[in-house]
This record gives C-alpha cells, sequence and structure tokens, in this order.
C-alpha cells in the first residue's frame, strides 16, 4: 500500500468537497472533463515502438519490443503478448523500488485485459510456425510522475506506442526462421480506450487527480474498444458503488472514449501486409 | 469418496444446447449447487467450507490480533490484509505454489470488496488476516472466496455492516449466464464478477473482461443481483445452522 504514505491536508478535503458539492474541482474542470492529453509518438527510437503520455501532470511512458518465443501451449497458432507496468521511484516520493507491488501489477492487468479483450492485437498474425514460433509483444509501462490516475496514462501510452509500432518480416524456409530488415506495422485492429473516474461523495468524476484521489471513496475503470464495446472493468480501491454509479460511469466512459480516441493515432493500414514470407512451398 | 478424475475440458459442440440447458444441464440463469460449512477449521478464529459445483474453497480468518511489523498498524482503526491462492493440484496444469500476478490482483480485489463491510475503526493497532485457499478450481473462484471469506468473518464475530456475496456473469454463445464454469469461461465472450452487500444495495468488486455492449452490461449486472441474493441467503443459512447444531446439542445434553 505505497499511497497510505501520502497525505492530504484536512482543510484541502474539505475543499474538494464543497467544491465538488457545487459541481466544481479544485482544477476548474467539470465533473466529465479530463486534464489536457498530450501524446507524444515514437520517443525512443530502439524501441520498436513508444510513446509518451501526459495527463495533466502525470506522465507515464510505454515501450513496445518484439522478439521470437514459443507460443503457449493452449494457443499454438498465435503470438503472445505481456503487459507489465512499475511505478518508478522516481515518480513520487512515497515510491519505493523493488519489483512492482500489487497497484502496479493491477494496472498492467486491466491495461492487459482491454487489449486482449478487444482483440486489439491480431495474434494469429503474429504465428510464424504453429506450436514452435511465434512473435512475444513486449510491453512494458513506466509512470514517471504520479498526479493521479495512472490507470489512464498507462492504457493511452500502450494502446499508442502499440499502434506505431514497426517489427521486421520474417522468411520460413524449410522450418528455418530468417528474420528480414523490413519492417512492417503491427497488425493492431482495435483501438481500446480506459477511462477512470471516481467517487467522491455522492459525486462521479474523470480522470482524478492525484488529490481527488486521496480523498475518493472508490474507483473505477472502464475500457471501451472502437465499437463502443465494453472491454475491461475494475472497480478500485475499497469503498463501494451503487448500481446506478456503475451504469451511469459505464455510459459515460462509452462517450469519454470516443472523445479520447481522437488524441489516438489512427489504425495503421494493413490489409496488403505481409508478416510472414514463406519460400520453397 | 473418490471422484472421477477429469483430465481435460473439452469444449461440447454448444455450450447452450436448443432447450437452453448448459453442459452440465444448468438453466442460463442457474447457480451452481453450494454448499457452505461454518466454523470447520479449529485454530482459526473463523472459518468456512465451501463448495460451488466443482469449485472448493477454505477460507479462513485470523483476528483481529496484534500486527507484525509494527509500523504497518494504523491509529484509528485495523488494517485488513488477504491472501487468495491456489493449491498447485488445484488446475489441470500444475500451477506453481508462488503467487501469481493474478493471484496479487485477486489478492486484492477481494481486500477490497471485503473491507467496506468491516467496522476496523473497531480495532484500532490490529490486523485481521483473511486467508483463501482454492482446493479445486473450476471457474469464479475469486467469487466463492469472497463469499467463504465473508462466512469467516462472521464466524470470527467480526462486526460487519452486512455479509458480501458474490457471483460471476459470463457471456456464453451470446447468451448471458449466470454462475460460468471453467468450460464456460475458457469459451466464453465476456466474464464479469461481482461482489455485493446486498442489504445495502452496494456494489465492493466489479470486474469484467471480454467484450459486452453497454445494454448487455446491464442485463449482466441485474442477473448477478438476482445470483448474489441467492448466495447471501445460503450464507445466512449456513450461519443459522451452525449455532443451531450448538442448541441441539446444548439441549440434549
Amino acid at each position: 500500500m505505497p499511497r497510505s504514505e501520502e497525505i492530504i491536508p484536512k482543510i484541502k478535503r474539505q475543499q474538494i468537497m464543497s467544491m465538488l458539492a457545487k459541481g466544481e474541482r479544485l482544477d476548474g474542470r467539470r465533473l466529465d472533463e479530463y486534464r489536457p492529453i498530450s501524446i507524444e509518438l515514437g520517443v525512443v527510437e530502439k524501441a520498436e515502438g513508444s510513446a509518451m503520455v501526459r495527463l495533466g501532470n502525470t506522465i507515464s511512458i510505454a515501450g513496445v519490443k518484439v522478439e521470437l518465443g514459443k507460443p503457449y501451449p493452449d494457443t499454438p497458432d498465435e503470438g503472445a503478448f505481456i503487459v507489465n507496468a512499475e511505478f518508478l521511484p522516481l515518480a513520487s516520493p512515497t515510491f519505493e523500488p523493488g519489483p512492482p507491488d500489487e497497484s502496479a501489477i493491477e494496472v498492467a492487468r486491466v491495461v492487459d485485459r482491454g487489449i486482449r479483450s478487444s482483440g486489439a492485437i491480431d495474434l494469429k498474425k503474429l504465428c510464424i510456425l504453429p506450436g514452435e514460433k511465434v512473435w512475444v509483444v513486449y510491453i512494458d509501462v513506466y509512470v514517471l510522475n504520479h498526479d493521479g490516475n495512472m490507470m489512464d496514462a498507462s492504457g493511452l501510452a500502450t494502446i499508442a506506442a502499440l499502434l506505431i509500432a514497426k517489427m521486421p518480416k520474417v522468411a520460413v524456409k524449410e522450418g528455418k526462421v530468417t528474420i528480414l530488415d523490413e519492417w512492417v506495422p503491427l497488425p493492431v485492429v482495435n483501438r481500446p480506450v480506459p477511462v477512470t473516474m471516481a467517487k467522491i461523495g455522492e459525486k462521479i468524476v474523470v480522470d482524478p487527480s492525484l488529490d481527488e484521489e486521496l480523498v475518493m471513496d472508490c474507483r473505477i475503470t472502464v475500457t471501451i474498444d472502437e465499437s463502443d464495446r465494453i472491454c475491461a472493468v475494475q472497480k478500485g480501491i475499497g469503498g463501494s458503488l451503487t448500481v446506478d454509479d456503475v451504469k451511469y460511469a459505464s455510459k459515460l466512459a462509452v462517450e469519454k472514449a470516443k472523445e479520447i480516441r481522437k488524441a489516438l493515432p489512427p489504425l495503421p493500414s494493413i490489409e496488403d501486409v505481409e508478416w510472414i514470407v514463406k519460400e520453397g512451398q | 469418496m473418490l471422484s472421477q478424475l477429469v483430465r481435460k475440458v473439452e469444449r461440447p459442440p454448444r455450450l447452450i444446447d436448443e432447450e437452453g440447458r448448459r453442459a452440465d444441464g444448468r438453466k442460463v440463469d442457474e447457480l451452481r449447487r453450494i454448499k457452505i460449512e461454518v466454523g470447520v477449521l479449529k485454530n482459526a478464529d473463523g472459518s468456512c467450507y465451501l463448495e460451488q459445483g466443482r469449485n472448493k474453497i477454505m477460507a479462513a480468518v485470523y483476528g483481529p490480533r496484534e500486527l507484525h511489523p509494527r509500523h504497518l498498524a494504523m491509529p484509528d482503526r485495523a488494517i485488513l490484509r488477504c491472501r487468495y491462492h491456489m493449491v498447485p493440484f488445484s488446475v489441470l496444469e500444475r500451477k506453481s505454489p508462488a503467487p501469481t500476478r493474478r493471484e496479487i490482483e485477486l489478492s486484492k480485489v477481494i481486500r477490497e470488496a471485503l473491507e467496506p463491510a468491516i467496522f476496523l475503526e473497531y480495532f484500532p493497532r490490529t490486523t485481521i488476516d483473511v486467508f483463501i485457499e482454492v482446493i479445486q478450481a473450476d471457474g469464479g473462484t475469486r467469487c466463492a472466496g469472497i463469499t467463504a471469506a465473508a462466512v469467516a468473518l462472521a464466524d470470527a464475530g467480526i462486526p460487519m455492516r452486512d455479509l458480501v456475496a458474490a457471483i460471476a456473469v459470463g457471456k456464453v454463445e451470446g447468451q448471458l449466464v449466470l454462475d460460468p464454469m471453467d468450460l464456460e469461461d475458457r469459451y466464453g465472450e465476456a466474464d464479469m464478477p461481482v461482489a455485493m452487500m446486498p442489504s445495502l444495495g452496494k456494489i465492493t468488486l466489479l470486474q469484467a473482461d471480454g467484450l459486452m455492449t453497454l445494454e448487455e452490461f446491464e442485463k449482466a449486472l441485474e442477473l448477478a443481483m438476482r445470483g448474489i441474493k441467492e448466495i447471501y441467503n445460503k450464507q445466512k443459512e449456513a450461519l443459522r445452522e451452525k449455532y443451531l447444531a450448538i442448541k441441539r446439542e446444548v439441549e440434549v445434553t
């Protein structure tokens, strides 16, 4: 519980609560308004794909690397992907070095669920030799500055990095795989967008800032795919929600996701792309 | 009694037949058979053994008790710690006994599902520890774990606002199904675990994966609430039965 050490002055708490009662927020936003979002693409040239997302003062950077590997036994004809998230100690006075704690694991797994459920990566296209060789996509997300809502910053950085990622073509000849010096886009076919909301008293606000997270009673993330379908839900921290809260939050998420998706790069055009060149057949 | 060994999960051609029956004969809105036993572990302050279909779950509560290391203690309330763990032989492919990322996440969301129900402020500077061991898993173990843990907490005599009951709703072949088993989870299109404090109408755990439209999502919520009510009654029945058994014993002697 790294954030339990974070302290918010009572007077600030009272101010947040009394402003919310009037439908206002400390930083002047509407209840359903995000902080300014900036997405910087390709910030790391050595990564296959990368993106730095700023959500107000929250900064998250995601990098994509692809490697050849073995498929999972239950999906022999599909590539694989792995999402890992870490809260770096330089991101907040309350973060400490060490392996990812439960909060970082939660972020990684919710981001993973959004990508997986929406089928954002066409994993069948990443299969080179069924049961033997496939591409494995490693997605690593690092939070560089924590000012609330690391979930959305990390989720957006992930999908942005995937959208612009390039991977090498391979040639297969008599069961031998050679990596070619020819680059093609990663087969990304969907853009899931996570929308995180906080319940504070009786109000629900989107994109909670750190101050708001410190006073929130409950958190909910709803991830929405390109065709307005829900592809991941996660209630976070303690506290509880009513059924009406959840229905309101899911509708709001659909609306917000549409808006935020405009800031993302478009889906790569992959109609004529070949990922694997089969020779001698 | 030795039960029949299950070697692999094969997908039947249809998961729901023309008459709306599922692979195990249930209707789409029917729960699996549930058995709840209270106070099964003598060392624990509270415990519960739960079977839900092929799921077999043991939950134990220790506390409120002194907390080590002490600096974790809160001056104004108890802390709640929770560990969800699957034993290696609980699934077909042996699972490493070390906690996986999945188990770490589930331990967190289960703790957060139980926390709102407990009057932690009654026991400052202490810890309440909840241990959930999945002895056999067949889909929906986090929900079964929460259901069992809530009963164990009540058995430990810990003051609570309400019990917490949990159930998952799945989407299989385009239809919403209550309490999906592993087979339906594996080949289904969506899975949504929900936990509630039923009398208070408060949702304390909500997760979902797979794809659902807004409309399906809302219907799934309603279906989950129906299932939760049934489970809630079973929990109360089991707790009552424990004390009725004591009463019978006392009256005989």
